[in-house]
This record gives structure tokens, sequence and C-alpha cells, in this order.
């Protein structure tokens, strides 16, 4: 199979999405993502690995949307000095995530930002810890730190130096504003402070087990992970997963979608000065959360997705509980939905602000939510849907003002929606077990999950390593967070802002820390 | 406006009081705001600080501001700098890239102050342990007082985990 009319013979990964994929060499890999950007193409993820105990050197992993799928490229590199073509030129986003694969394995893009991204004094520049013969408990003393802010020079100009610890309950990140009065001129991020060496430890679980780390690498798309992870697995090992679990996995990852559309909408309601509405969203969350705790034994979903199906079932009863929370649900987020309309106020703040125009969002291969509120109108469940969405005919909620306003909208939309899919997986779920013992794993089996969370499309690609006591171990596991590609567009977002809009821009994408750190 | 008025008026008073179904939060909501005024004697002020986690927590710490929970009514309430504080509700493993921060933070919060490690990560280092990149649980770094386990703990576990911090604060008097 060939892939944007280039000379590169693709194989197809059995599994649940189309997943094509091919070993390319250092000239075809630009040239190809350059043919797929011109396509309409678009970046997904960009990792490494370490094969030299195999005999070989370092292989970089590049992963692409094209309208035919998931596109999987493997670039060999030498032991010694690997360094590989700079992506960035083509896809922006690429840029951090090659120096994230330079911080951990050190595998060089021949050009772009040679700073450190996830390394800040944890471990010396000439160690790569995610090397297979570092130990993961490795440890160094810390190291000095000098990190290169870009600075902006002018009259007037100042800089606003803001956390790692920010002023809320949110999770750590640096952000330095660069402003003159109260208008930025510019933000630059630095991110990495909450990397725990995930990846690292995957590299100790089974094959079987991976599914709970997966699923805490962002708390809030818990679901998303488990079921990218479990489509992997699932994958690698050619499991047939029964239809009731995948049935129940949609009802999943909709009701993650809801809970964390209805926090966001109270918060951002708060962060533009309503507290009404963070008071009457949080209500409707807790009510949806504590039905998850009583219905599926967790609030937040997490571990009910399991590697072969689902952990728990759905009783009669239950099905009857769930379709009238929907209507519930349904008839007070369209009330809430009215008063935000209407309210002068609220609209003042969220129109115009924090505007990503529908063509920068595209030179920056902006995703997910964030994404369809610039035009970006790209939903995997929509575009590349795995097993039941193809069967739900799902609308696709779009917007093209790219403002904060714009993001509330979609995400208001993306709740109605979800409320029928509900409805519709509850009117139509299918009998029969939930799950089904996964098979082994042959040694070096690849697979990959990508799932459209509430934020964006998550990705997890993973190999299986030797058998061990406990089945396969994994030999290596990448988790790809959505967070990646919007959080350049943040830095875009706030220019020409004033600093008090930045909670409420912030707030509006609410990107992941933990998920992009690992 | 008419129809804001009249969303709240229709909402009405959500805090759960009474309900059987709630019993125990109610008691412990009442118990928590004893031991407060005892302690202190006015508001117990938090400080969250992620030191690596998920976001997991955050999720259900911030669920302690919903009207169900409704913190902020027993004179609880979460501040900006750890320098107006009296507890750090500190969840996560410690990342490294975090070590400094979290120290920063104790050390500029106010003595008498209470340290409440919160979730599974926080109390053992959890599911992601001790590596190249995490120091594990927030005790290798600063004294923590009480441990809320869960993964994550429920917003009632972390207001009984407050109450727990806060009595046995009393009885070292």
């Amino acid at each position: 199979m060939r892939l944007a009319d280039q000379a590169i013979e693709f194989s197809p990964l059995p599994g649940a999405i189309p997943v094509w994929r091919a070993a390319v060499d250092a000239a075809d890999l630009p040239a190809f993502c350059r043919a797929a950007a011109e396509g309409g193409g678009r970046l997904v993820a960009l990792w490494g690995a370490d094969e030299r105990d195999r005999g070989q050197g370092f292989r970089l992993h590049v992963a692409l949307a094209l309208r035919e799928g998931l596109a999987w490229l493997d670039l060999a590199l030498p032991a010694r000095e690997p360094q590989f073509p700079d992506l960035s030129p083509v896809f922006p986003a690429a840029a951090r995530m090659q120096r994230a694969v330079c911080d951990l394995l050190g595998l060089r893009a021949a050009g772009g930002d040679a700073r450190p991204w996830l390394r800040h004094n944890g471990w010396p520049a000439d160690h790569f810890p995610l090397r297979r013969d570092i130990p993961a408990h490795t440890a160094y003393p810390p190291q000095p730190e000098d990190y290169a802010f870009v600075r902006v020079e002018g009259d007037g100009v100042h800089e606003i130096p803001v956390g790692p610890i920010h002023a809320g309950i949110i999770e750590p990140g640096h952000f330095r504003f660069s402003v003159v009065g109260e208008k930025v001129l510019r933000l630059e991020e630095r991110l990495g402070f909450v990397h725990k060496g995930i990846e690292k430890r995957f590299e100790s679980l089974p094959l079987h087990e991976g599914h709970r780390l997966a699923g805490r690498v962002s708390g809030d798309s818990t679901v998303a992970y488990a079921w990218a992870y479990c489509m992997a697995a699932e994958s690698a090992c050619g499991c047939a997963v029964p239809e009731r679990a995948l049935w129940l996995r949609a009802l999943w990852l909709e009701r993650e979608r809801i809970a964390n559309h209805l926090g966001d909408l109270g918060a951002l309601g708060n962060d533009a000065g309503l507290a009404f509405g963070l008071a009457q969203f949080s209500r409707l969350r807790e009510d949806w959360l504590r039905t998850n705790g009583a219905l599926f034994g967790h609030r937040l979903l997490m571990d009910r997705i399991v590697p072969g199906g689902a952990a728990v079932d759905l009783s009669a009863q239950a099905i009857d509980v769930l379709a009238a929370q929907c209507d519930t649900i349904e008839r007070e987020a369209h009330v809430l939905k009215a008063i935000y309309d209407d309210h002068a106020g609220l609209q003042d703040r969220f129109l115009t602000t924090g505007r990503v125009t529908p063509q920068l969002a595209a030179r920056l291969g902006v995703i997910g939510l964030a994404g369809r509120a610039s035009g970006q109108a790209w939903d995997l469940r929509v575009d590349a849907p795995c097993a039941p969405y193809d069967r739900l005919d799902v609308n696709m909620a779009s917007h093209r003002n790219g403002d904060v306003a714009a993001r509330v909208i979609v995400r208001f939309e993306e709740i109605f929606e979800s409320l029928r899919l509900i409805r519709r997986i509850l009117a139509d779920l299918p009998a029969g077990e939930i799950r089904t013992p996964l098979p082994p794993a042959a040694e070096g089996a690849a697979g990959a999950g990508w799932i459209e969370g509430w934020r964006g499309e998550v990705l997890v690609a993973l190999e299986a390593g030797a058998p061990g006591a406990h089945g396969a171990t994994l030999r290596r596991c990448h988790c790809h967070d959505p967070s990646w590609h919007n959080w350049p567009a943040l830095e875009h977002a706030i220019m020409g802002n004033i600093v008090p809009d930045f909670p409420l821009i912030n707030k509006s994408f609410n990107l992941s820390y933990s998920g992009h750190d690992l | 406006m008419y129809q804001l008025l009249k969303q709240i008026v229709r909402t009405g008073i959500r805090t759960e009081a009474a309900p059987a179904a709630d019993e125990t939060l109610r008691v412990t909501a009442q118990r928590l705001q004893q031991a407060v005024l005892a302690r202190l004697g006015r508001a117990l002020v938090i400080r969250q600080v992620d030191a690596g986690s998920c976001n997991g927590c955050e999720l259900e710490i911030h669920a302690l501001n919903n009207p169900y929970y409704n913190l902020e009514a027993l004179g609880i309430k979460f501040a900006a700098s750890p320098r107006h504080a009296d507890l750090l509700l500190v969840t996560g493993p410690v990342a490294k890239n975090m070590e400094i921060a979290v120290k920063r933070a104790y050390d500029a919060t106010p003595a008498p102050k209470l340290v409440l490690a919160t979730g599974d990560c926080a109390c053992t280092g959890g599911i992601f342990g001790e590596s190249y990149a995490s120091h594990g649980r927030v005790s290798s770094v600063i004294p923590v007082d009480v441990a809320v386990p869960g993964c994550p703990p429920t917003p009632l576990a972390i207001m009984q985990g407050i109450l727990t911090a806060i009595t046995g604060a009393r009885k070292e008097d």
C-alpha cells in the first residue's frame, strides 16, 4: 500500500483502526512528511527507541494522520551520534517532541531548537535515561540549570515569571510573559516539571498490566488513555474484543467527555467573574461522577477498561438510571447555555479573547477540541472511527472564530452530542461477554491505539518484549497527549491580550501538564 | 438576569446537610468545623501543591468546593500563596523537576504548618514509584503529618484527611 503518492510500501497493522507501517530512510522521511502535509496530513507523534541491545542503533518513530488512517514510520539511526532530519519546518509541533527525544534518548534533530525540554536539573546533559542500559533507579545529583528564555527587548517591556506552582488548584508549569503595561507581547512556556519517568516505568511492567499506568498519564483522560493502551495491546496480541465491551468503552469515553466539559464550563464562567456558573456546573459534574461511582465503582472511571474488554458490566436497571440522567443533564445544560448566551458581561469576556485563527491553527497543527473551535474539523470518531463509532454517526462540533467563546460553544455542542450518543449506546448495547483473555503476544509484536479523548486524540504505540514470568513484557510504550500540539497554540492565543485574561484563555484550552511531561 | 435568578431559586441550596445517604459527610463537616475553631479560632487556609500528580487528585480537590461538599462554607479556603497557608495539600509523587519548588513552598509556609499528602502517589509513590525522575512519596522531600490514600481519594476522604490533620495537631499542643 502506498500513501501520499510516495514510493514507500506500507503494510497494515492488524487492529481496530487502520494503521500503516513502513521503514524509511533519512531522505524519505522529510519528503514523505512534506507530501503528507501538502495533502492535508498532520503530525500525530514523534518518539524514539533504543535498539542497541538487538545489535542495531536507535530508531525514530513518526506517526502521521492521513485520510487512509495512521501512518507509522520507522527511521533507523546509528548507535553513534544518532541524528535525524529536523521535521519542525514541515510540522511546527515536532519541535518540542524532538527536544524531548533528545533529552530522553540522545537522538538529535539536525537543526531547530536545541534547548532541553523535559530535562531540567534532574540528570546530566550527556546521560539519556530512556536508553536501555540506564537503570530506571539511577539517582543523579541535581545539575546546574540555566534555561535560555527568549528575551523581548524594548522600551517599557518587562517580564512576569509565573510558576511552576500556580495560584490555583492546577498542575505545575512555568510561564514567562513579556508585557508592556497590561498587554502581553509574548508568552514562553517552560514545561516538564511533572516529568516522572512514565515511559521508563512502562518497561518494567507486563503487557497486560500497562493499562493502569496508561490510565494515569493524565487523570482527566483516564478512559481515553486506557482504551488507547488496550487497543494497542489487543492489536499486538491479535485479540478480538467482545462487542459489548467496545460499546461499554464508548459509553465511558462519552461520560468522561461530558464530565470534563461540565467542569470546564463552570470554571470558564468563574474565570470570567460568574461564580454562578461554577456552582451550577460543578453541581452537575458531581451528580455525574457520583453516578459513575455508584454504577461502575470509580468516580473518574479509572481501570474500568482492561486489556481484552471491560472490568464491569451494566445491568438493565442501571441503563434506566443512565438514560434518566441524560435527560436531567440535557435539560439543565440547556438552561445554563441560555443564561451564558444572554449574559452580556460573560460574552464580553469570551468573545474575541484568545483568538487562534483557522490559518494559524492549521499551520501549528492544533487538534482536538481547541482545533475544532478554530476550523480544524477533525474528530477521530468521525474521520477514523473504531467500533462502535462506525455505527453511531457522530456529528462533529466545529467553529471558526477560534476565541474563548468558540471553545465554550464547542464544549456545549459536544455535551449535547455525547448525550445523544450515550442514549444510542444504551439503546443498542449488544448482549454477551465483556472480557476475553488476552492471547500471548509474540516478541516484537507492535500495536497502536488512537482514541478521540475529550481534549483531543490520544495515541498509544507499544511493542511487546520477551516473555516474562507474567506473560509478555513491554519493551517500549509511548503515550502521546494532544496537549503537545496545543500548548504552542496557547503561546499565540495570548498575544495582544491583557494579562488578566490569561487564566480565562488558559482554561479555555485546559491542556494537560502530566500528559505532556510524562 | 431573570433566567439566572430563576435557576438559582430553582436549584435551591444543594449543600448536603441532612439526607441520609450522605450522613457521613454531614457529620464530618460538623466535626471539621469544630476542630478548625478549636485549633485556630479562624479560617483554615490551604495551599494545594501538585508535586507531580496525574491531575486526578486535583479533580477531586476541586470537587471540595462544589455545592455538595461546600468546603468554603466551613471557613476552609484555598489560598494562592503558601505564605497565606496553614496547611499544604500535596499530591503526586514528587517529580525531581518539582523538588526545589516543593521545598520552597514548604519553607514559605509560616509555622505552625501542616502537610497533608493526598492520594496513593503522595503516600507511597504509587504506580509511578521512585526513579531517575521521581522521588516517590512526599515524605521523602518534606515532613508529612497525614497521608490520605486513594487513587484518587474521594472528596469525602480528603475532607476526613483535613480533619485528621487538624485534630492530630491539637494533641501535640
